[in-house]
């Protein structure tokens, strides 16, 4: 097994979580591109940690897993309290910060 | 680029699972309905979890069955089902200028898969693969709990702020 493979594949699925971010405007699709991208750096990280022979990587790869767990819990409050307001979860729709 | 001497298996598993998961990742974003992107996320999650064992991250590849394949999915799915009246397909899960997005992500994976390739090429993960064995959890606890006792102290109390947040943001009043 080469090194490259396993960044590569990470890459892939990260562009695809940050198209998947850019181009989506329901709220709870925006999060799931997020776990995507989250993804990928957890392979980036074990595949790093077989490299250096070292158990660190898995350490941080279960560190990620579990902030994106809290993430996940405090962005679909989040998206609930704002469906609850408005009635949509469009993202187009939130736009009280724009200058 | 793959030597005879390489691990076939393996390389075909990890050929199999990485082009199963970047296919449900690409309908991920762009599938018309909520339901099936999340089932399909599902299969994306279940392919990393095949690949952290071909990295020889049992728990890492258990956990994350654990966490994300249960919790966080049923958690997607509860949002989904929360925030939405009717679960069919819906068209206008696209911002209007979505298309934006496509030049984007192909720089940046342009950009990244260059400097992957120019940095590591055709170098092996491990010189012998035949030396890869699964990390007992003794050995991951030990660098939990030892080194990175700090950053698991900050990240308990992360989730402890994360589950009050989420019980004020989402309580009823």
């Amino acid at each position: 097994m080469l090194t490259t493979q396993f960044l590569l594949l990470g890459a892939v699925l990260f562009c695809i979580g940050v198209y998947g971010v850019l181009a989506r405007k329901n709220a709870v699709m925006v999060l799931m591109s997020i776990e995507l991208i989250l993804n990928s750096v957890n392979i980036n990280l074990l595949a790093f940690s077989v490299r250096h022979g070292s158990v660190d990587g898995n350490t941080f790869a279960l560190y990620i897993i579990a902030i994106a767990a809290a993430e996940v819990g405090v962005g679909l409050a989040m998206v609930l309290l704002i469906y609850r307001n408005r009635r949509t979860i469009a993202l187009d729709d939130l736009s009280e910060m724009k200058g | 680029m793959i030597a005879a001497d390489l691990l076939v298996a393996q390389n075909v598993g990890f050929g199999i699972i990485s082009l199963l998961m970047i296919v449900a990742a690409l309908r991920v974003v762009t599938v018309n309905n909520v339901v099936h992107a999340a089932l399909w996320l599902v299969v994306v999650l279940s392919g990393a979890a095949a690949q952290y064992l071909l990295l020889s991250a049992e728990f890492v590849a258990i956990t994350q069955v654990l966490v994300y394949v249960g919790a966080v999915m049923v958690l997607f799915l509860f949002g989904t089902m929360l925030t939405r009246a009717r679960i069919g397909a819906e068209s206008d899960l696209n911002n209007k200028n979505w298309a934006l997005g496509i030049p984007v992500a192909l720089l940046m994976l342009g950009v990244m898969s260059y400097v992957i390739i120019d940095g590591f090429g055709s170098e092996r993960l491990i010189e012998n693969p035949g030396d890869m064995e699964p990390i007992p959890v003794q050995v991951i606890s030990d660098d939990i709990f030892g080194p990175y006792l700090l950053p698991f102290w900050a990240l308990s109390f992360v989730l402890l702020v994360a589950v009050i947040g989420a019980i004020v943001l989402a309580r009823k009043d």
